[in-house]
């Protein structure tokens, strides 16, 4: 298939559409607006297509659990903000076991904060994001023919284990563009023996429901949730390594901080420092083991984030703090430059092996 | 460049993501070489990164007068014009060139100088077109955001600006791919291709294979991506 140009926000669009999600609800917000834009020109074109610009942020999630509750692919995007708004729908889907895909376009906070790039959401997104004990999956894609490929993937393991999947994005990979192939591959479908169908009288009715009214009741739904994210933490979990055979020092980076890592680690190797990366591709469930390995190795970790520091707690949890981790991170909707981390680098290197 | 026939304003819009703002900066220092006073006007209120504003450096040591939103590039998030952009119709010994936000969305902005430009009529307003887009990658689709972007506007096209380029991984060959399609838009709009551009790396390989070809330099890109900017 030939390649075409586009936007990280556009590509999303087109990829759900090409996993089957035939219906999108969502509420403009900078820098995701193009989700909507480009779901509103293509979805009145495709068969069945439904395209509805919400009210606002909370009736759209509200619209995704109403159609995830009748098994039908379905999908909202936002920005910090908005997936704020979103929150709570977020835990009733949590709460109902449905299987949505959700898109945040992180830009700077707290607050309305500003509508330049950000990855500040990173304790929100992988610790549930509403109230509740409850996991998304989290997939962080850092190249926009990843946003493609990651965007059918997050489908494909809501329905696997009925939960919301979110790709966790930022500003620059939602505004950037670059070549893609639109190749899915084949698109995975599941039964849904328990999605609101009609039962034509013929079996007994699905019940779609977060309110238990029995405390025993609802432990049990919970301890149920937690096995299966046990399941999901033991084979779900992705990474990607770049230059680790002899690494002395391993940055960690998701998104777009692992773009401008890569840069920087080409130019400290051209210096004769032994750098390299792991590069989460799942945020959640994190790439625990792939870590702890590398701290049997690398004298020192830094992490680099568009934050000021939230990744950095699960690779130190991840190595059980038994390496440094340093932290280079810019935020408000600033990009750690690869100078930024050149400085790190050096300071890395200095730590006895 | 035979002066007389260049029209005082030049209006670049299109599909957004097809290269506007990047042609529309080329074009403006390219007319300071030929006339004494040059401005470029970003009017987009639409896109919120990636913007001609970010051209301010080179655009200010060439002596081009950027007229740009105050909050380009900042966190505010509203899309707003400044007064300055009245000097674009107003100020007639003064070249104009103006990048125009993307889609129908971005042209409306446009709609407020229409009256005043197409009064003066000596304007050229260029549809830029990129057959890698996939909004616009058939040639109806293509006609059809065309008449979107005149309707919001109020002004008629009067040429088409091939740019159909896959950014830094654009070959000779997918250029050479995209003239047909150029054509078939020429077809369907009775509007003429005015130009094809690509990036400058390419311009030796194809200048005897193609008519009216220029070669664009990336003052606005993606910065943070260090050797992809070497490549474009």
């Amino acid at each position: 298939m030939p390649k075409v140009l586009m936007k990280g926000n556009e590509a999303m669009a087109e990829a759900a559409i090409m996993a089957g999600c035939r219906h999108y609800f969502g509420y403009p917000i900078t820098p995701q607006t193009e989700v909507a834009a480009y779901m509103a020109k293509r979805m009145p074109k495709i068969d069945g297509g439904v395209f509805l610009q919400a009210e606002s942020e909370i009736a759209a999630i509200n619209m995704v659990i109403g159609v995830a509750s009748t098994g039908k692919r379905v999908m909202t995007s936002s920005s910090s903000p908005g997936i704020s708004l979103k929150s709570e729908g977020l835990s009733y889907l949590a709460g109902c076991d449905l299987p949505a895909l959700v898109v945040n376009v992180q830009r700077g906070g707290p607050g309305l904060g500003g509508i330049q790039p950000s990855q500040s959401d990173y304790f929100q997104a992988t610790r549930g994001g509403g109230h509740g004990d409850y996991h998304m999956i989290v997939l962080a894609p850092s190249s926009i023919q990843e946003m493609v490929s990651l965007t059918v993937k997050g489908f494909d393991l809501a329905d696997k284990y009925r939960m919301t999947s979110m790709i966790l994005a930022d500003g620059t990979m939602g505004q950037m563009m670059e070549p893609v192939s639109l190749d899915v591959g084949e698109v995975k479908t599941y039964e849904k023996p328990w999605a609101l169908t009609g039962t034509k009288c013929e079996r007994k009715p699905n019940i779609v429901n977060s309110l238990f009214l029995k405390p025993d009741e609802l432990e049990i739904f919970n301890n149920e949730r937690y096995k299966k994210y046990a399941e999901i933490c033991k084979t779900e979990a992705m990474h990607e390594e770049y230059r680790m055979e002899d690494a002395e020092i391993c940055i960690v980076a998701f998104g777009i901080a692992a773009r401008v890592a890569q840069n920087a680690i080409d130019e400290a190797r051209a210096r004769g420092i032994k750098v390299g990366m792991i590069r989460p591709i799942t945020v959640w469930p994190f790439p625990k083991e792939a870590l702890a390995k590398a701290a049997d190795k690398v004298k020192a970790f830094i992490a680099v984030e568009l934050n000021m520091g939230q990744m950095i707690e699960d690779v130190e949890l991840a190595i059980r703090c038994r390496k440094p981790v340093l932290f280079c991170g810019r935020s408000g909707g600033m990009i750690p430059t690869t100078e930024d981390i050149a400085v790190k680098i050096a300071e890395a290197a200095q730590i006895g092996g | 460049m035979d002066r007389k026939a260049v029209k005082r304003v030049t209006v670049f819009a299109g599909h957004y993501g097809s290269g506007k703002t990047n042609i529309a900066v080329n074009y403006a220092l390219e007319q300071k070489e030929h006339f004494d006073r040059v401005a470029i006007a970003d009017l987009d209120i639409v896109n919120p990164y990636f913007r001609s504003k970010d051209a301010t450096d080179v655009l200010n040591e060439k002596g081009v007068r950027l007229i740009s939103s105050p909050f380009a590039n900042t966190n505010v998030d509203t899309p707003a014009l400044p007064a300055e952009a009245y000097a674009l119709v107003h100020d007639r010994e003064c070249r104009a060139v103006i990048d125009v936000g993307g889609d129908d969305r971005g042209a409306l902005a446009l709609g407020r100088y229409a009256p005043d430009i197409k009064a003066e009529d000596d304007y050229e307003a260029l549809l830029v077109i990129n057959m890698y887009r996939p909004l616009t990658a058939n040639a109806r689709d293509c006609a059809e955001i065309m008449h979107e972007i005149e309707n919001s506007a109020s002004i008629p096209f009067t040429g088409i600006v091939n740019n159909s380029n896959l950014g830094s991984a654009t070959t000779a060959e997918d250029v050479l791919e995209s003239i047909e399609y150029a054509n078939e838009v020429s077809r369907l709009t009775g509007l003429p291709v005015k130009y094809t551009c690509v990036r400058e790396g390419l311009y030796e390989a194809l200048k005897d294979r193609i008519e009216n070809l220029k070669p664009i330099r990336l003052y606005v890109r993606q910065s943070f991506d260090r050797r992809r900017n070497e490549d474009a």
